[in-house]
């Protein structure tokens, strides 16, 4: 009994393990057609059937997720979302989403583009790609497991900068009470 | 920590974890054997550590026996009216209204408000012209026309240019819009989609728009014209998209395109010409605009013009400072990319460049050299010069002949550890080695930091007190060169940046600055970058408002405060004051936060990134507790 137990656990462990390890260059087909799943609102009036959403294999494989920061980067999301937390266009790492959470929404967000400023990369990405950055793009915020996700960005931290340069006592002008300025006479 | 300590630190940490006792163990035993190996491994991490090698960096030089010094030279006579956002053709932001003063400016009180419904960083100025205020606003770029002289400021009217909803994602740093010009019956003003249009300053309608750049190439607009005689002179934004910059004069009658001056490319499309005269030897040469850059490069260079113009009618010469060449990660890019990061002189009726002084060459920091230029005649070695003055964002308060282009003094006006001065001789920055951005590897304490010392907050001078007085940051930042791939439309930076509060721990300063000893007189701190304009007036009393949301009011002389007033969100507009229908005296100022510094909260980011709002985010951590966002104008009075 303990045995067996033992044994389908590894057994287990050892299968996980392996679509987590998985490198599949090729698309997989039945993502081809993402718009089905897209819900963009939680109401359905007169109980209309809600659609299933559809699931990414990436966001079970460490080296999608992985190839999906990569093409993050070098697609320049970097430079309108920075590593999550966000610039030009809306963080990343937040829990909020203003076009849905789901694998196809994100998906949708990338390559329909939305009103706002986010540019359509339809035809710029190969769909497999776009797949992996989805993935990528959800493990920012911790929606997948995190056994495949990467570690949060830290190398620009290091020792605290701030501390190493003597601290002295800002006079801060505000609130009332006349903060005297430091003025030579 | 010694070689024992580490030893039983492991010993500690064994225990805890039995699976990786015999890694520890064989430390212990390599540490106890060779207890050396613990100091090469310490000196080792230090290698790869820039903060090992710090040089010092300069601060400001304070005046110790200042004596107030009335302004000499000639200023522009004041109507009373605001129609442009720097006051005058020379851009001292000073009123000659004085019934505001040291003595009463605690009484006074807010006289009315205007909403905007939008949420995003109002940095405009009013404009106050023939009893009517003109507001433009953020993307969508709406101009309100608001009679005063009825109660309350009611819309007259308000115009909808329709800028295109996409253009809101090539804005690098939110959606702002710094103002508008009025000349011969019309307000100019820029959309964020690259139009600049006239509307009629009594009707509101339209009397032309011209469309002068592409967003799909991540051109965007956001500076206030400058209107010269016929002209209205415009420029571009866009320097993190790897747009190639420019100035383009427009006829004021029928927005045609007059001239077209780029900051990159051969000398035809620089109007470099004949009268071209830069005043040091590295300015000189057939087209440098291509050769100080790699093949192609200069096509998707920067050098846009998204801040400051100034005019002297004298000398019929224009002056505007070029922005920052891209990609940021300056590895990518040898040569000293000409003609970026500098200023211009140019003839405003064709456009024909007369010199040029390139602050940064090469520039390693995001440094751009687009901020105002005051125009003053001031006393320098006992002779009477004909100046101009800019804050650069790297640091130094330059003092140029505006007639040549020969730099006269540059001191730091903050703190500045990235040169340690300017060769006068050769007008070269003198750059320091250990601080240079390399690719991939982290530079460690930059200051001043990417929007520099100062950015496009504007200064203002009052000719009463002979100061300047000068909104600015203190900011260092953390620097890493990485891969750049440019796609157009999309950001081409190339380069992660964490900012923090530079040295004493405030992020922003209030400076008054005396421009003829070169020297810091008086200085407030704040929390927070000080990210709106400043405005001297004949009272003696001189305006700014902080992040958080204070507007204030300070004596001239010594900066201590008269009156302060927190508006419902953080301040990064620009103060101005006209005199009202009812003869008395105003003080108008947009609060609304946003902007580059203030984008954590008009976006709503994530700070746990330190990279969010390309490093800025890091530094501002904590203003979303002070602040919150909303466009409103607010307008004070005496009692
Ligand atoms: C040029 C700037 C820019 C680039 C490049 C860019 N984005 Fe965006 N992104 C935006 C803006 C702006 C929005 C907000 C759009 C809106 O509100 O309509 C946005 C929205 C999004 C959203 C939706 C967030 C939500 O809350 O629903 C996601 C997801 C996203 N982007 C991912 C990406 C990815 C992945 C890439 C790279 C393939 C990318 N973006 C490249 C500007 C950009």
């Amino acid at each position: 009994m303990k045995i067996h137990l033992i044994l389908s656990t590894v057994l287990l462990l050892v299968l996980v393990a392996c679509t987590r390890e998985t490198r599949d260059f090729q698309q997989p087909a039945a993502l081809s057609e993402p718009a089905s799943g897209v819900h963009m609102s939680e109401l359905h009036p007169g109980g209309a059937p809600v659609p299933k959403p559809i699931t990414n294999p990436f966001e079970s494989n460490a080296y999608g997720v992985s190839e999906g920061k990569r093409l993050y980067e070098s697609y320049n999301c970097v430079g309108c979302h920075a590593h999550g937390g966000g610039g030009i266009g809306p963080p990343l790492i937040d829990l909020k989403w203003i076009y849905g959470a789901e694998p196809a929404n994100v998906y949708a967000t990338i390559v329909e583009g939305r009103p706002n400023g986010m540019p359509s990369f339809r035809g710029k990405i190969p769909e497999n790609q776009v797949w992996e950055i989805v993935a990528y793009v959800r493990s920012l915020s911790g929606q997948l497991s995190k056994d495949v996700s990467g570690g949060r960005e830290d190398h620009m931290y290091g020792k605290k900068a701030e501390s190493s340069t003597p601290k002295e006592n800002p006079k801060i002008s505000r609130p009332l009470g006349n903060p005297v300025p430091e003025h030579k006479q | 920590m010694g070689a024992g300590e580490v030893a039983s630190l492991l010993r500690r940490r064994m225990s805890a974890s039995p699976q990786i006792a015999p890694l520890i163990r064989f430390g212990q035993v390599l540490l106890r054997t060779f207890p050396g190996l613990f100091y090469c491994l310490v000196l080792l991490s230090g290698c790869s550590d820039s903060r090992n090698h710090i040089s010092q960096g300069k601060h400001p030089e304070q005046e110790s026996n200042y004596q107030s010094q009335a302004y000499k030279g000639k200023m522009e006579p004041d109507d009373g009216q605001w129609i442009r956002p720097a006051k005058d053709l020379a851009s001292t932001r000073y009123s000659s209204l004085d019934q505001i003063n040291t003595g009463n400016a605690k009484t006074l009180k807010l006289a009315w408000t205007f909403s905007t419904g939008l949420v995003r960083g109002h940095e405009a100025a009013p404009l106050v012209v023939n009893n009517t205020m003109y507001l433009v606003t953020p993307w969508p770029n709406l101009l309100y026309a608001l009679d005063l002289t009825k109660p309350g400021a009611p819309v007259k009217w308000t115009f909808d240019p329709q800028p295109a909803p996409e253009s809101q994602g090539v804005a690098c740093c939110d959606v702002v819009n710094r103002g508008a010009a009025y000349a011969a019956g019309k307000i100019f003003y820029n959309t964020l989609d690259d139009y600049t249009v006239a509307v009629d300053a009594n009707t509101g309608k339209l009397v032309w728009k011209m469309r002068l750049g592409d967003i799909h190439k991540g051109e965007t607009m956001t500076m206030a014209p400058l209107v010269v005689k016929d002209k209205v002179i415009v420029g571009n934004s866009g320097g993190e998209f790897g747009v190639r910059g420019w100035v383009t004069a427009l006829d004021v009658n029928s927005g045609k395109i007059v001239w077209r001056a780029y900051s990159t490319g051969p000398d035809s499309d620089v109007l470099i010409g004949p009268n071209f005269k830069p005043f040091y030897a590295q300015d000189r040469g057939k087209d440098l605009g291509v050769s100080s850059w790699p093949p192609d490069a200069w096509k998707i260079g920067g050098g846009t013009m998204w801040g400051w113009m100034s005019y002297d009618p004298d000398l019929n010469l224009l002056y505007h400072g070029t922005a920052n060449p891209g990609p940021w990660n300056p590895d990518v890019r040898p040569g000293d990319n000409k003609w970026t990061a500098g200023i211009f002189a140019r003839n405003p009726d064709t456009g024909e460049a007369r010199w040029y002084y390139q602050y940064n060459p090469h520039d390693l920091y995001d440094y751009d050299g687009i901020n105002e230029n005051v125009l003053l005649d001031l006393p320098i070695n006992g002779q009477t010069r004909k100046v101009l003055i800019n804050a650069e964002r790297n640091g130094h308060m330059y003092v140029i002949d505006r007639t040549s282009g020969e730099v006269l003094s540059a001191n730091p006006y903050g703190y500045v550890n990235t040169a340690t001065g300017v060769d006068l001789k050769t007008g070269i920055t003198q750059a320091v080695e250990e601080k240079k951005p390399r690719f991939g590897a982290v530079v460690r304490e930059i200051c001043p930091a990417a929007p520099g010392a100062k950015d496009w907050q504007p200064m203002a001078f009052s000719p009463r007190t002979g100061l300047l007085y000068v909104p600015h940051n203190n900011l260092c930042m953390d620097m890493e060169g990485v891969d750049a791939n440019y796609i157009a439309g999309t950001p081409y930076v190339a380069a992660n940046v964490r900012m923090y509060a530079g040295p004493g721990g405030h992020a922003g300063e209030f400076t008054a600055w005396d421009p003829v000893a070169g020297k810091e007189v008086w200085k407030i701190k704040d929390r927070f970058p000080v990210w709106s304009g400043a405005l001297a007036t004949a009272g003696d009393v001189v305006f700014f408002g902080t992040l958080d949301g204070w507007f204030k009011a300070v004596d001239a002389h010594n900066g201590s405060e008269l009156w302060q007033f927190k508006c419902g969100s953080g301040i990064i507009g620009q103060p101005i004051s006209y005199r009202g229908p009812d003869g008395k005296q105003y003080i108008a100022i947009f609060s609304g936060v946003g902007g580059w510094a203030g984008a954590i909260v008009a976006g709503r980011l994530d700070a746990r990134d330190p990279t969010a709002a390309l490093g800025f985010a890091n530094a501002m951590k904590d203003l979303p507790q002070y602040t919150t966002k909303g466009g409103t104008l607010y307008v004070f009075t005496l009692p």
